[in-house]
């Protein structure tokens, strides 16, 4: 499953990261807030009534707001 | 005579840096700049424990000495002993947030890597434990090999045990850096098992927080929040301000007819009444408008709700080409356009950062307050549209409203045209709401009220000397019944610009005023109110307030359409140099005047033509 199709509240891990297909310097941005192969992660909070975009995720205990075309970079797994 | 110590905080964003800077130097605090950089040089003089005084400086926040943008360059020259206008620091201390120590262990590894003295304040601790967190400070701190000193800066805990141990870290020498051992992502991995072992308990984070999440960035009632929110900050700065701007104002007449009785009449005292106190005092009335603004955005950004904003806005900022980030300089702009243009630096991404810079003057700043509040109060009666709206907070939330549109069809368009290309999106830390400390709030205040205050003693001052200079040479006789105005150099440069602004409705005092107005926009009201102090020689006149000469002197399509000029225009010195800093070089300032003027000149005409054609 991929982050941006993980329902609210559902614990998960990182599985695949897709670091190649973020734009030139998106990838160390979010590797300097905490997103790694391995990590917790839980989408808490989903900006926009239509397009649910962008999307507020727990990772350790902050919260990170990325947009969806960058979640659906990350593929996770349930626990 | 000896340099004092200098002492470096250092630390990730939103470790409570700033919190622990004003716990440590008080009051006593300077913001300068970085030689040739926009970066903030926060400094300040904190007293150890044997008495010595010694320098504090607050390096920005960052997540990593990779110099990806100024403010991480900035910090990292500075721990490498390389940056211009500081000195290498004798001691670090690094702010690390309790809280988020898997985040915040991989940066401070890094800095403690580079040989300086250092320490670990581990802030935030009451909140960590309030989450559910039990830290180990002592393991931490022999797996680091440093110091750690647990503290809750806003409420001052841990200063004393902090300031004993610089004292230990100055008697150290500084030790040569160590190369960083492995790359990024092993880096933080050792620190996640740092954080591991000095949490000795953990429950699931942050419940608070997520709840206030639940109802803030809700779909549906958080836009209606923001709204709400944003409405009512603009009709307090109209309510609340007027009984303090009454006395302000009360105070300033009192002085002007004290110097208008006792010095005799005569080019001095009309250069001391008219045109200093006349000039300045219109200005400083403001003062409470603007104060209660930003007090409103310092609340919202202390309480954490800012970046929410920000959340919420991302879809609409993608909508134009920009992202969510863009919403919290566009916001600060409100305040003044100059801090707003200097937060742009924590957009990456360098085309949606241009954009952002140069659609950021159309938010409504602080220093149009006083031009709006004068016209409103003068033209627009003070009815209620609906039980609690005034109409006249109505209008000045419309003209809000307008700079906001303007500001996203412009992003459009330039998204479109110049700044064309793909952005780097959205991705943002949402710290924990936060209960804002009156104290850290009125220094704030404090900082803000002072610049403004000397920006109407020095620019607003010299502009307004000059101003009365211009309108006061050549003297006019006064049998002739030549208006001293009409017959000025000024009136004269006046009358040969109001052939392009009459069009738009412009009449000669208004071409007037927007002279020195170039320098800053408020200047606008202390210009009027010298060219009516002027021109208005007899005593009954005097005593009528700015609004009500204009009153008697302007068409309602006339104000309207100084109102809307002033949406666009791009009167403000301070924002120009700093565009020019921000982009290194005089292209974009220059676009960015010329595309606003050409904007507030069609909506200055279209103001006038609409309402003269509806009959207003």
């Amino acid at each position: 499953m991929r982050l941006d199709q993980l329902p609210l509240n559902q614990p998960a891990t990182i599985t695949h990261i897709d670091w190649d297909g973020f734009e030139s310097g998106a990838a160390q941005r979010l590797r300097m807030l905490g997103f790694d192969e391995g990590i917790a992660v839980e989408a808490l909070h989903r900006g926009g009534l239509i397009a649910h975009d962008p999307i507020a995720c727990r990772i350790g205990r902050m919260t990170i707001a990325i947009r969806r075309i960058h979640a659906s970079l990350i593929d996770v797994a349930t626990r | 005579m000896t340099t004092l110590p200098l002492i470096a905080l250092t630390g990730n964003p939103n470790a409570g840096k700033s919190a622990l800077f004003n716990a440590l130097t008080g009051a006593r605090q300077k913001t300068g700049n970085y030689p040739g950089v926009t970066v903030e040089r926060h400094i300040g003089r904190m007293m150890l424990p044997d008495g010595r005084p010694a320098e504090l400086v607050d390096l920005p926040g960052t997540y990593s000495l990779e110099p990806n943008s100024p403010d991480e360059k900035v910090t990292r020259d500075v721990i490498m002993g390389v940056q211009a206008g500081e000195r290498r620091p004798d001691a670090l201390i690094i702010v690390v947030d309790a809280g988020n120590l898997e985040n915040h262990l991989r940066f401070a590894s890094e800095l403690i890597a580079q040989g300086i003295p250092a320490m670990i304040a581990l802030n935030m601790v009451d909140i960590a434990e309030r989450d559910g967190l039990t830290l180990d400070p002592a393991r931490l701190s022999s797996d680091l090999g440093v110091p750690v000193i647990p503290t809750v800066a806003v409420r001052k805990r841990g200063v004393v045990p902090l300031k004993d141990e610089i004292l230990g870290l100055l008697g150290k020498v500084a030790a040569p850096p160590k190369p960083l051992v492995g790359d990024f992502s092993e880096r933080q991995r050792r620190a996640r098992a740092l954080a591991k072992a000095a949490i000795l308990k953990e429950t699931p984070a942050r419940a608070t927080s997520k709840r206030i999440d639940q109802i803030v960035l809700h779909p549906v009632f958080g836009p209606i929040i923001l709204a709400a929110l944003l409405f009512v900050m603009f009709q307090a700065v109209f309510a609340w301000a007027t009984p303090f701007a009454d006395a302000i104002d009360g105070g300033v007449t009192m002085i002007r007819n004290t110097v208008a009785t006792t010095l005799p009449a005569g080019i001095i005292r009309s250069f001391i009444a008219d045109g200093l106190i006349a000039g300045v005092g219109a200005v400083i009335v403001f003062l409470p408008q603007i104060l209660i603004l930003f007090a409103f955005i310092l609340v919202l950004e202390m309480t954490g709700y800012m970046v929410r904003a920000a959340f919420l806005m991302d879809r609409l900022m993608a909508g134009v080409g920009l992202s969510g980030r863009a919403f919290i300089p566009l916001l600060s702009s409100f305040a003044c356009a100059v801090p707003g243009i200097m937060a742009t630096r924590t957009i990456e991404d360098p085309k949606d950062r241009l954009t952002t810079i140069l659609i950021a003057p159309l938010m409504t700043c602080s220093a149009r307050l006083p031009v709006y509040a004068v016209i409103i109060a003068a033209f627009i009666p003070a009815t209620h549209v609906l039980p609690g709206i005034g109409l006249q907070g109505l209008v000045l939330f419309a003209l809000y409203l307008g700079g906001i549109v303007g500001a996203l069809v412009a992003a459009l368009a330039l998204r479109r045209s110049v700044t064309k290309g793909k952005g780097m999106g959205f991705m943002m830390e949402m710290p924990r709401y936060q209960i804002p400390m009156l104290r850290n709030l009125a220094l704030g205040l404090w900082q803000r009220a002072w610049v403004f205050l000397k920006r109407a003693g020095t620019i607003i001052a010299v502009t307004t000397m000059i101003l009365w200079a211009l309108l006061n040479f050549p003297r006019t006789d006064p049998a002739s019944g030549v208006s001293q105005v009409d017959h000025s150099i000024a009136g004269h440069i006046a009358n040969g610009l109001s052939v392009v602004m009459a069009p738009i409705g412009f009449n000669r005092d208004i071409s007037l005023a927007l002279i020195p107005a170039m320098a800053a926009r408020e200047v606008a009201v202390s210009a009027l109110a010298t060219t009516y102090a002027i021109d208005d020689q007899d005593e009954t006149k005097r005593d009528q307030t700015l609004g009500e000469r204009l009153k008697g002197s302007w068409s309602l399509p006339t104000a309207l359409a100084f109102l809307a000029w002033f949406v666009f225009a791009p009167q403000c010195i301070s924002t120009i140099a700093v565009v020019r800093r921000e982009t290194n070089g005089w292209k974009w300032p220059l676009f960015m005047v010329g595309y606003l003027f050409a904007l507030a000149y069609l909506a200055a005409g279209a103001t006038f033509w609409l309402a003269t054609a509806l009959g207003l």
